[in-house]
């Protein structure tokens, strides 16, 4: 699976504040950082499309956390994530700054991978629950076809 | 006219602090955690964030316990921790076709493909009180079928699509107006009313929708397809020049078809109606859709009826519960001095009366 900047920001954005925490602790990666932008929370205005197909609307904002922090070893790294947590932004900015370094395969594999997983899981648990809820039609035999 | 009057502070005080000890509530209870109110009132959870235009499932649990359930002092609450966030932008628009839906169900076609997904409904309970649930209720877990991978519903309009029979919903790059931003002025375009639509009162929004099935306005709905369910939020991040999944949202979806027999301006087609709602809100979707419906008259060269709902200044500016409820409570609050006045016009007026009798 190729993870680029864009997907891998996406999974640190949406992930779990709990399931995030635990497997950043889980790497005992310990890297030295300053922040340099302290996490800030504020709103993105959610659009929709009329129809679903057409001219965009406002439908309403989503609270989103934003932070930027950089290494000592040189390299920044930013988060945007889902909610307020101010603390799950900082550790989401490390992340990205730590998977553009020699780290990256330490934090694909142990925090992004099972990241994804989890979300595809969660996504399928609830497909799997819809499918039980779907109609099965049958028609009753008419009396004139008797 | 309101008067600045002093005094009170202490009543005032002492009010607030029977209320929070009445909110609280029995001591020999645990007091409600704001997980408890998310996972087990997720409808109104969801109600509160519609209504209070902001997603944030915690926000919205902390507001219904602030306000101790009353769903419109929670939505007040929310609306005004809204307005202290800094924007950080637009998202795109989100895709309904990728929508993972937990609920999908057409009242036109019976066998589309994908088929009718009840999900977790109370259509078709007997709405029977459940005394079960007095005592610890025995949890039902819920059925499961296997699948090898989560499929995408095709979108019901589009099967109409196909054939011209509806009309088409025109993709634009338009950037809509947004009235968080600049006040809400007349006439306003779909995208405008739509905005302030799924942010209305819910119990309104029923009403207004009601009344054009009644006859106030009737535009002849079918629900053409009605889904619940979790779609990504895609939003550019300007520093980085790239565009992130930011966020999953559940929303709520209702597209109706409506009959149509054509005008001067448009061909015999469908007409459609559209709500889309933060949360699992079905019965806002629905209303939103008709009351959507009957707002394009106008555009769709249809007659005006003068019928409530087709009034967008009455809908539009009736249909927010926070400046409703602004207003019409504020008549409680002390009006003295108006008062004052008209008691002396009255009493001049009965004596002028009983002057000239005499």
């Amino acid at each position: 699976m190729k993870l680029d900047r864009s997907k891998w920001m996406s999974i640190l954005s949406k992930s779990s504040d709990k399931s995030l925490a635990n497997l950043f602790q889980s790497t005992e990666i310990y890297s030295d950082y300053k922040i340099l932008k302290k996490p800030e929370i504020g709103s993105v205005m959610v659009r929709g499309k009329i129809g679903g197909t057409g001219e965009l609307f406002n439908v309403g904002e989503v609270t989103i956390t934003r932070c930027s922090i950089l290494l000592n070893t040189g390299k920044m790294g930013f988060s945007y994530i889902q909610g307020r947590n101010k603390k799950k932004a900082i550790t989401a900015a490390i992340c990205d700054a730590l998977m553009q370094t020699h780290l990256s395969p330490q934090i694909r594999n142990k925090i992004l991978i099972p990241l994804i997983k989890e979300e595809e899981l969660r996504k399928k648990n609830i497909a799997k629950k819809a499918k039980a809820t779907k109609v099965d039609f049958f028609t009753l035999v008419r009396g004139d076809n008797l | 006219m309101y008067v600045a009057v002093k005094g009170g502070e202490k009543a005032i005080e002492n009010a607030h602090r029977w209320l929070s000890e009445k909110r609280r509530g029995n001591t020999d209870l645990k007091s409600i955690e704001l997980k408890q109110i998310s996972e087990q009132l997720f409808l109104s959870v969801s109600r509160v964030m519609a209504e209070g235009s902001l997603y944030d499932k915690e926000l919205a649990s902390l507001a219904i316990k602030q306000s101790s359930g009353d769903l419109i002092e929670a939505i007040f609450l929310l609306r005004a921790y809204r307005t202290t966030l800094p924007r950080f932008g637009y998202s795109k628009g989100i895709e309904t076709d990728n929508m993972i839906c937990s609920r999908r169900i057409s009242a036109t076609y019976k066998d589309l493909p994908g088929g009718q997904i009840l999900g977790p409904t109370y259509d078709y309970t007997h709405r029977l009180l459940d005394f079960k649930l007095i005592a610890e209720e025995e949890v039902h877990n819920s059925k499961e079928v296997e699948i090898d991978n989560i499929e995408k519903l095709s979108r019901v309009s589009e099967y109409l699509n196909k054939d011209d029979l509806i009309k088409r919903e025109n993709n634009t790059s338009k950037q809509p107006k947004d009235l968080t931003r600049e006040p809400l002025e007349l006439p306003a375009d779909r995208s405008l009313r739509l905005q302030s639509l799924t942010r209305s009162d819910e119990g309104f929004l029923l009403g207004m929708a009601y009344s054009t099935q009644r006859g106030y306005g009737r535009n002849h709905p079918f629900v053409g397809e009605l889904r619940i369910g979790i779609v990504d939020v895609f939003f550019e991040i300007s520093e980085l020049g790239i565009e992130i999944e930011i966020g999953e949202i559940e929303i709520t979806e209702c597209e109706t078809v409506n009959q149509f027999m054509g005008s001067k301006k448009e061909p015999p087609q469908f007409t459609r109606g559209y709500g889309l709602v933060f949360g699992q809100s079905e019965r806002k979707a629905i209303s939103m859709a008709l009351v959507d419906r009957a707002l394009q008259w106008k555009e769709l060269g249809e007659e005006n009826q003068n019928a409530p709902a087709q009034d967008e200044e009455f809908v539009l500016y009736h249909g927010d519960n926070i400046q409703a409820t602004g207003f019409v409570e504020h008549i409680k609050l002390p009006h003295y001095v108006d008062f004052q006045s008209e008691l002396e016009l009255i009493r001049k007026i009965r004596k002028d009366a009983q002057k000239s009798e005499k």
